[in-house]
């Protein structure tokens, strides 16, 4: 009796260790199934390069999307990544413990502030201002890179605050014992030992960037056009399936389904290509 | 202290790329912390003069935009949610840890797909969920739906905390129980599972925070009605979905303030109560 209560516990336990396998499973059947026979009815060049998004005139072609995404996350970056970096390089090597703990508090709150709420308050913040100080329309590449360089900020200093701290102390007192300052033992001799845990943090920061949504969507304009200025409006692959979701029918709603597998596969490409960097850092 | 600050800055004049590079830093943290009071600060003093009793009616019109019914339906949605994810992760992790033999291809390719699985943005989700629970399965936009989504979503977190809960409960534990004559069960559920409790329970409130905060998930799961759900099948808004919903019309910027400062507040309590349940975990392992 007892042991029969054993097995069927343990193989409870199995089938619930088999759960994520399934999961993901099921959402590639499902993605795929449904947007790649779409995609194909298109054409996969069409697609892809297609520069004109008119799904009233049957034109579904996502790259506007695919570059609106691009440039919004580079926008990201190239905000987030060195203020990112040097936060997590004061965080683990500069603060004093009384400045340490608010600041860790702080980053830890950016990560649970709910995307929507972001959103708004570019909306009714970084908008205007961008209006005001640049000209335009105020909705454009500039501010969906900015919010978002906001938005990954937590991902990269949490990730790269633990590699730095990861670095053995000796690292450092070798440093100073060449007769190098604080900063330049920092800088130049711990930081290039912990870069690819900073690496992976970015990495990290752009499956972020690239799969937010609602924020992106509340103050990027959402012209299906490839932005021709940091200051036009732009759409990303995210924000188009939920834009036009809703009303879309037949190969419209498949073709908004074949963004979702153009996206997915992107991610998949970066998610890959994180854990094979992480296995060879191993 | 005089003495050591004059000397510091000696030695910064002789060396002035150690000079910026310190100020660079400091200021990198000083706009890093900035950014996050101003964005609360901006909130809280736009939103709170909005907080009014209106906001609070137990039925939602459009007159009174009352947040009230999402509030309900958010917590509806998370108690779902929990119940299907918490039980999965849990057992999950328990096969990984527990029975799973070291080496075991099954643990790698679960690892892999619970990474894969928490790198999907909320919006694929979204699609997944109202392809497969809403059509596929015919549960319609419900709670169900959306919180069946939000539960796959949050399984590789609930996942991965309980897994690393139970690695760091002592093997001699084990032993001990096992040399009193348990059976493997005893050992995994009074032994083992109660020594985790913490960890686990930390995996939850991180999980929590995430369904309080998702949307794009939701809009295409459970829909937007904004009335309190009558049952599970019955299609409801969360509150960040409403938060969106109301500030995409244009009408509502006062109760879209409001309605902003609620959901910081929870999610700021959230965040304490998580930063609780961690210095728990940091005071036993000092006393072990």
């Amino acid at each position: 009796m007892k042991n029969i209560k054993e097995k069927v516990m343990k193989l409870l336990f199995f089938l619930t260790a088999l759960v994520s396998i399934a999961a993901v499973i099921l959402i590639c059947i499902f993605l795929f199934a449904s947007g790649i026979p779409a995609i194909k009815e298109i054409g996969v060049f069409k697609f892809l390069l297609g520069t004109s998004w008119k799904p009233a005139n049957n034109l579904y072609g996502i790259l506007p999307m695919i570059v609106g995404s691009f440039y919004v996350t580079a926008g990201a970056l190239i905000i987030g990544v060195p203020i990112g970096i040097l936060t997590a390089v004061f965080m683990a090597r500069f603060a004093p413990r009384s400045i340490y703990a608010p600041l860790k508090a702080a980053v830890n709150l950016m990560v649970g502030i709910p995307s929507v709420v972001y959103g708004f308050f570019g909306l009714v913040v970084l908008v205007p201002f961008i209006r005001e100080a640049f000209g335009g329309r105020g909705m454009s590449v500039l501010t969906a890179s900015v919010l978002l360089g906001l938005m990954i900020l937590p991902t990269i200093i949490s990730v790269s605050e633990t590699s730095i701290r990861a670095v053995p102390e000796s690292y450092y007192e070798g440093g100073l014992a060449l007769g190098a300052s604080h900063e330049r033992s920092v800088f130049f001799t711990v930081l290039p030992a912990a870069k690819s845990g900073i690496f992976a943090g970015v990495v990290l920061g752009i499956g972020r960037a690239v799969g937010e949504t609602m924020a992106v969507m509340m103050v990027a304009g959402n012209q299906a056009v490839i932005p021709d200025s940091m200051l036009s409006g732009v759409r990303t692959l995210t924000t188009n399936i939920v834009l036009e979701m809703g009303y879309s029918t037949d190969l419209h709603r498949e073709a908004l389904i074949g963004t979702a597998v153009v996206l997915f596969v992107f991610i998949l490409i970066i998610n890959l290509s994180l854990s094979l960097f992480k296995r060879r850092v191993k | 202290m005089v003495g050591k600050l004059k000397r510091k800055w000696c030695a910064y004049r002789r060396d002035p790329k150690s000079f910026v590079l310190f100020l660079s830093v400091c200021l990198a943290a000083l706009i890093t912390m900035l950014a996050l009071i101003f964005i609360i600060a901006y909130i809280l003093i736009k939103g709170i003069p909005n907080l009014t009793l209106d906001l609070f009616d137990s039925k939602y019109t459009t007159e009174n935009v009352s947040l009230l019914p999402a509030l309900i339906n958010t917590l509806f949605i998370m108690l779902l949610s929990l119940l299907f994810a918490v039980p999965v992760g849990i057992g999950a992790a328990i096969y990984l840890t527990e029975y799973a033999r070291r080496g075991n291809k099954l643990v790698h390719i679960v690892g892999i797909t619970a990474e894969t699985l928490s790198g999907i943005p909320s919006i694929v989700y979204g699609l997944f969920g109202s392809l497969f629970f809403v059509k596929y399965l015919g549960l319609g936009l419900s709670l169900l739906s959306g919180a069946l989504t939000l539960s796959i979503m949050i399984l590789p977190l609930i996942m991965r905390t309980t897994e690393e809960a139970l690695r760091s409960v002592p093997d001699s534990y084990r032993e001990g129980s096992f040399g009193l004559g348990a059976g493997k069960l005893r050992t995994v559920f009074s032994i083992v599972l109660p020594c985790a409790v913490p960890g686990i329970l930390s995996g939850v409130i991180l999980g929590i925070g995430r369904i309080v905060g998702e949307s794009a998930a939701l809009i295409f799961t459970s829909g937007t009605v904004a009335e309190i759900a009558t049952s599970i099948f019955s299609s409801a808004r969360t509150l960040s979905v409403h938060m969106y919903s109301i500030s995409g019309e244009g009408l509502y910027i006062k109760q879209t303030y409001a309605t902003a400062v609620v959901l910081l507040v929870v999610v700021i309590l959230i965040n304490a109560l998580s930063g609780f349940v961690a210095k728990k975990i940091g005071g036993k392992n000092t006393d072990g």
